[in-house]
């Protein structure tokens, strides 16, 4: 499965990358198996990721909980809690 | 009506928009959200604004979309802008029309409690020494939520 995936705000700063597309395995099923799998690519994820209860996440622009599935999705953010208004 | 910009707004000439050509609004409010000089006790010098482009305008239209059902409403706009902004800059607006003033005043409210929560926008603010820092969600504003849930269930 190809997902594009986007960073925001301090997530974005941490993982220094803004988007990327990824190829990701079959057995990687929902938001919380990704987050999972992305903080085995390196220090900057296990950075991005140390606190997982204050990341969010949206697929293909709607805000989801980590037990969400990632079938049939084609874009996946993660950002901190928004700070807007 | 969304609108999502770098640019600034006329708070003004959004209101006239609204009016023109109708006789039949009897209440008009606006929320204009601005830059504040001071954080936590110190000064800010500036504050850049990140967001979701995409997301931003799917989220402010469905905000917007659950007070037209709850308010007897006739027009509304949310306006919100992202780069960098100083001390004194607009943010965001929020304008709500109805015949009467209850429903303007609450709809403003909640569709100002609901962006904060929920559309994709990321404050970072700089201070006079150069330090930039991003600014932690307040639980203050999930507490602000809570009061139209309650609301909406003791009205069902």
């Amino acid at each position: 499965m190809t997902l594009k995936i986007r960073y925001f705000a301090w997530v974005r700063e941490q993982t220094g990358r803004a988007e990327e597309d990824l190829v990701v395995p079959e057995e990687v099923a929902s938001v919380g198996d990704l987050i999972a799998w992305l903080t085995t690519r390196g220090p900057e994820f296990e950075a991005a990721f140390a606190r997982p209860e204050v990341v969010r996440a949206a697929l293909d622009h709607v805000h989801v909980a980590p037990d969400a599935a990632l079938a049939g999705a084609r874009e996946v953010a993660f950002f901190p809690p928004v700070t807007g208004g | 009506m969304i609108r999502v910009q770098e640019e600034d707004f006329d708070i003004g000439a959004e209101v006239a928009a609204i009016r023109r050509g109708r006789t039949d609004i009897g209440a008009i409010v606006t929320f204009t959200g601005t830059v504040r000089d001071v954080a936590g006790g110190e000064p800010i010098s500036a504050m850049t604004l990140e967001h979701y482009p995409g997301m931003t305008e799917v989220e402010l239209a469905r905000v917007e979309g659950n007070a037209l059902a709850r308010w007897p409403l006739q027009a509304s706009l949310i306006i919100h802008r992202y780069g960098r902004l100083e001390p004194g800059d607009n943010i965001v607006l929020v304008v709500t029309a109805s015949p009467h003033r209850q429903a303007a005043f609450e709809a403003a409210a909640f569709l100002m409690d609901y962006l904060k929560t929920s559309a994709p926008f990321w404050k970072k603010e700089e201070t006079a020494t150069g330090e930039a820092r991003w600014v932690d969600a307040r639980e203050s504003d999930d507490t602000a939520l809570k009061r139209w849930r309650r609301t909406k269930r003791a009205a069902e």
